[in-house]
């Protein structure tokens, strides 16, 4: 089913020196402190983590909860600032796949694409072999995803030992991260115009529909960013 | 709280899985070396990058609560030091956290 050579190659990832994993920590204690504190016990902040396995989401879903937001109102809020994960897995996945994979195993291991997992796998690909490159993602999403789902486990447990300074603190952990890590993919024109292009219209957009802004942004963003990367070339 | 959280959870994961599951679906018929491939590639990071301005300048959460000025030249100062540490992603990481909780919880 899966092949361990390659699956513990890829859980390992996550000891490199530029691992996401402080920063998926820190930012899942806050998560799983806030579950704790609008009310949710154990169970819930782990399974939640589990299940969803993607930060804003999780966050939206916590603060509709506070403001008693209907069902509806949480999914399409969800949907649309998770939207993201399409792009990401349409261009990751066409690096994964090979015959000799069932077709089963791309529909779980694609629960694993969340921001982190996706880094790691978008610099790693190449140092494996494309038969085993499933595996090797499998094992990497699982990493992630531990670590995720311990430090919600912690973060609902110590919640009473955090002030609001250590909250605001762990808070910025993430963005920070993905803000270096942004700036260290931009090696090429394309991908340095699709990242500050990013930043800025997704901030322009707000000011239309702050729901939309991600997608609306991010979609004009790096189609301008892809069509004047390739004139460039040519 | 006026729904069920179990609900609220199920609703939150389906609604993060679908755009996962569409995802496999498409790339099945992309080519890694095809123009669309890289248009998606593209698209991912400015999506990302949009998410992530979204989060520093208008945040959710207890963010919120910070000064945008603060949050700003915290982001700024881990940035500069991720490029002086030849793009050491530990130090700016660890410093942004101290640095925000001693920033605002003082000013």
């Amino acid at each position: 089913m899966i092949n361990t050579k390659y699956f513990l190659k890829g859980l390992f990832c996550i000891k490199s020196a530029n691992s996401p994993a402080i920063a998926l920590f820190a930012s899942f204690i806050a998560i799983g402190a806030l579950f704790k504190s609008i009310g949710l016990n154990i169970n819930e902040s782990v399974f939640s983590t589990f299940l969803t396995y993607a930060l804003p989401g999780s966050l939206i879903m916590a603060e509709s909860l506070i403001v008693g937001a209907s069902l509806l109102n949480i999914f399409l809020a969800v949907w649309l600032v998770n939207a993201r994960l399409y792009p990401m897995t349409v261009s990751l996945f066409p690096l994964l796949t090979h015959k000799s994979q069932p077709k089963l195993k791309y529909y779980l291991a694609c629960h694993f694409i969340a921001v982190s997992a996706w880094l790691i796998m978008k610099e790693n690909y190449k140092s494996v072999e494309r038969r085993y490159r499933l595996d090797y993602w499998i094992g990497v999403g699982a990493a992630n995803l531990t670590v995720a789902v311990s430090a919600t486990a912690l973060g609902f447990f110590i919640a009473d030992y955090l002030n609001k300074d250590m909250m605001i603190g762990l808070a910025i952990v993430n963005p920070v991260y993905f803000t270096c890590v942004m700036v260290g993919a931009m090696k090429t024109i394309q991908m340095s115009l699709a990242v500050i292009l990013g930043s800025v219209l997704g901030i322009l957009f707000y000011f239309i529909s702050p729901e939309w802004c991600i997608l609306l942004g991010g979609f004009t963003a790096g189609t301008l960013a892809f069509f004047i990367g390739e004139l460039n070339v040519n | 709280m006026s729904i069920n959280i179990i609900l609220a959870i199920l609703a939150t994961s389906l609604a993060t899985y679908i755009s996962r599951f569409l995802g496999v679906i498409t790339s099945k018929k992309i080519k890694e070396n095809s123009k669309i491939f890289k248009w998606f590639n593209c698209l991912a990071y400015s999506t990302l990058s949009a998410l992530l301005a979204r989060l520093i300048i208008f945040p959710a959460g207890v963010l919120a609560e910070v000064d945008y000025f603060i949050r700003f030249i915290v982001v700024f100062i881990c940035l500069i030091l991720f490029l002086i540490c030849k793009k050491n992603f530990v130090y700016p990481t660890v410093l942004s956290a101290l640095l925000l909780a001693f920033l605002s919880s003082n000013f």
